[in-house]
């Protein structure tokens, strides 16, 4: 499963303005089969913009996303999507959750509630079937949502933050967990975050998007000689977040530096 | 949806606060009630739940006797207002004369009538306005217009056009439980979460299968919660609408008994309809909250 983005830009029109708002601006950039990519930026630079093209919720104004060399014209089960607030059907319990996408995919009742369940295992969710949404906690709903994305077997798995809402040793855990599903299940994965160090952990390349409008500045490719221990204490892992730190931020400074020009300086350091 | 249940909120923040009252205590002069021991505390709760249980039935029993008491002491006139126990006589006579049970079953057939045709053709009403946002829009000042005209006041109209037999009873109870129920599956149809609407459609189901598989179901408390007021309006309007050329119903038997100087028979006819309502939305609560437990909890 090839991804490639051809000049993607995506236009929204702006109330009381005849001149439309532009959310991304000529995208181009291709993910590999059974690839882990990062998508990082500030809030606000399309990231989710340029999911909802890639599900096919939206098409996009100029250029075209590919998938194995087709088109996307809409949404399809060769795609999961995980989202930050979850969205669990919360009249659902867990395994009925992961059970909707196969009973989109039409596959028959008893099969369904068996590869739920081996997907709940899968994520860690063993004995938790029968809970409703409102009985887990933010990680435990994550899992769900990441379970109720693969029961279906997409090839291709999109994640908007998904880990944005949790707490910091919650996070570790599920990125350390995805890791390890991702070795397991072979998917390709596009993973969109606003966190450098999250990027840099999870990524085998990290594409890094600045906004207005949003581009992709640079595609880094990631790679450590060991995975072993405490990888984010790894001296590779700061230079890797250095360089994605200072890409994100030049194109800050340089805005600054236009509006210094304009004669509005920007409380920013030298 | 991730609302932690007031009970266990409640239960976890009172031990602070009684901390908190206490170091309060210390540093100021105010005085404060002692802060429980364990053993009083738990003794103090179980004394809680009795008087609970007491609180619930006390001010029936107060009111009861009340009733009883005041017409007795000539306080207020009896004949207006006889005692509660020559009230009780009276009902266990029409009881037990059968005229009761004639009485209650008129009513309830109007009753259940007019609100099972209102669930009947409200809810898909409802369904189907909610969903399509430009009809909603549309129709919006309308419904509120409607709602806020007292159903009661329509009752001559319903009389002029539909005459006196039951088509008019009927009909003016279904007119008055399909409001709620309208505007409540209205309300839960476009109160469905965006996020769970987009999450399905991501999976490329069509507009179908999103109504039956993700809108139905969200909106499904809040359709409840439309016919259990529905319920209660049920017994409200039949009522009013039974006063009016009927020869039967627990309306007719309070007026009839009213206009021939029975007053006990009247009261007991009030109990009746007051009990009746009672149990009706006791049992609508009841499946309200069954089918709501998802969201509640
Ligand atoms: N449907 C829409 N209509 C108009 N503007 C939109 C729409 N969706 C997103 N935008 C705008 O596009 C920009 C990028 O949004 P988004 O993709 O959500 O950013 P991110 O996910 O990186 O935080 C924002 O400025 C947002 O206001
Ligand atoms: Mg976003």
């Amino acid at each position: 499963m090839k991804i490639e983005f051809v000049s993607v830009t995506k236009e929204f029109a702006v109330r009381g303005s005849d001149r439309p708002f532009t959310a991304v601006s000529d995208i181009s950039l291709d993910v590999a089969e059974g690839e882990f990519l990062t998508l990082v930026g500030p809030s606000g630079c399309g990231k989710s913009t340029l999911l909802d093209l890639l599900t096919g919720l939206t098409l996009p104004t100029r250029g075209e996303i590919r998938i194995n060399g087709v088109p996307v014209s809409g949404p399809g089960l060769d795609r999961g999507i995980v989202f930050q607030q979850y969205a669990l059907f919360p009249w659902r319990t867990a395994v009925a959750n992961v059970e909707f996408g196969l009973e989109a995919k039409g596959v028959p009742r008893r099969e369904r509630r068996e590869r739920a369940r081996g997907y709940l295992d899968l994520v860690g969710l063993r004995g938790f079937d029968e809970r409703y949404p409102h009985e887990l906690s933010g990680g435990m709903r994550q899992r769900v949502a990441i379970a109720r994305s693969l029961a279906y077997d997409p090839d291709i798995l999109l994640m908007d933050e998904p880990f944005a809402a949790l707490d910091a040793q919650t996070r570790e855990s599920l990125q350390e967990e995805l890791l390890r599903i991702w070795n397991k299940t072979g998917k390709t994965i596009v993973f969109i975050t606003h966190g450098i160090d999250e990027a840099v952990y999870l990524g085998q390349r990290v594409a890094v998007m600045t906004p207005s409008p949003g581009r992709i500045r640079a595609v880094v490719p990631v790679s450590f000689a060991s995975r072993e221990g405490d990888l984010r204490a790894d001296p590779v892992f700061g230079e890797y977040r250095h360089a994605i730190w200072t890409l994100l931020r030049e194109e800050v400074t340089s805005v600054g530096q236009t509006l210094t020009q304009l004669g509005r300086p920007l409380g920013l350091p030298a | 949806m991730a609302r932690p249940s007031l009970s266990s909120a409640g239960l976890s923040a009172s031990p602070l606060d009684d901390d908190h009252l206490h170091s309060s205590a210390v540093t100021t002069i105010t005085p404060i009630p002692q802060p429980v021991s364990p053993a009083t505390g738990r003794r103090r709760s179980l004394w809680g739940v009795a008087r609970r249980a007491f609180n619930a039935s006390a001010a029936i029993v107060v009111l009861a006797a009340v009733w009883e008491i005041l017409p007795r002491v000539q306080v207020v006139d009896p004949t207006f207002l006889p005692p509660l126990s020559d009230v009780l006589a009276a009902w266990y006579d029409l009881l037990r004369g059968g005229e009761l049970v004639e009485h209650v079953q008129a009513s309830l057939v109007r009753s259940l009538a007019g609100f099972g045709l209102a669930i009947l053709t409200a809810t898909p009403l409802g369904l189907l306005i909610g969903w399509y946002r430009p009809v909603a829009e549309f129709l919006n000042p309308v419904l509120e217009l409607f709602r806020n005209t007292a159903a009661l006041a329509l009752l001559p109209v319903f009389v002029l056009i539909l005459g006196l037999g039951e088509t008019s009873k009927i009909s003016i109870i279904l007119y008055a439980c399909a409001w709620p129920i309208l505007l409540n599956t209205i309300a839960g149809v476009k109160g469905v979460d965006p996020l769970l609407i987009k999450s399905a459609r991501s999976l490329g189901l069509g507009p179908f299968r999103l109504f039956q598989k993700v809108i139905l179901p969200a909106a499904v408390p809040t359709i409840f919660t439309g016919i259990r007021l529905a319920g209660a309006y049920s017994i409200l309007v039949l009522v009013a609408a039974e006063m009016v050329g009927a020869k039967a119903g627990l309306g007719y038997l309070i007026n009839y008994a009213q206009y021939n100087f029975r007053v006990p028979d009247m009261y007991a006819g009030i109990i009746t309809i007051s009990v009746l309502g009672l149990l009706f939305n006791l049992l609508l609560v009841r499946l309200e909250r069954r089918f709501s437990t998802w969201r509640t909890t």
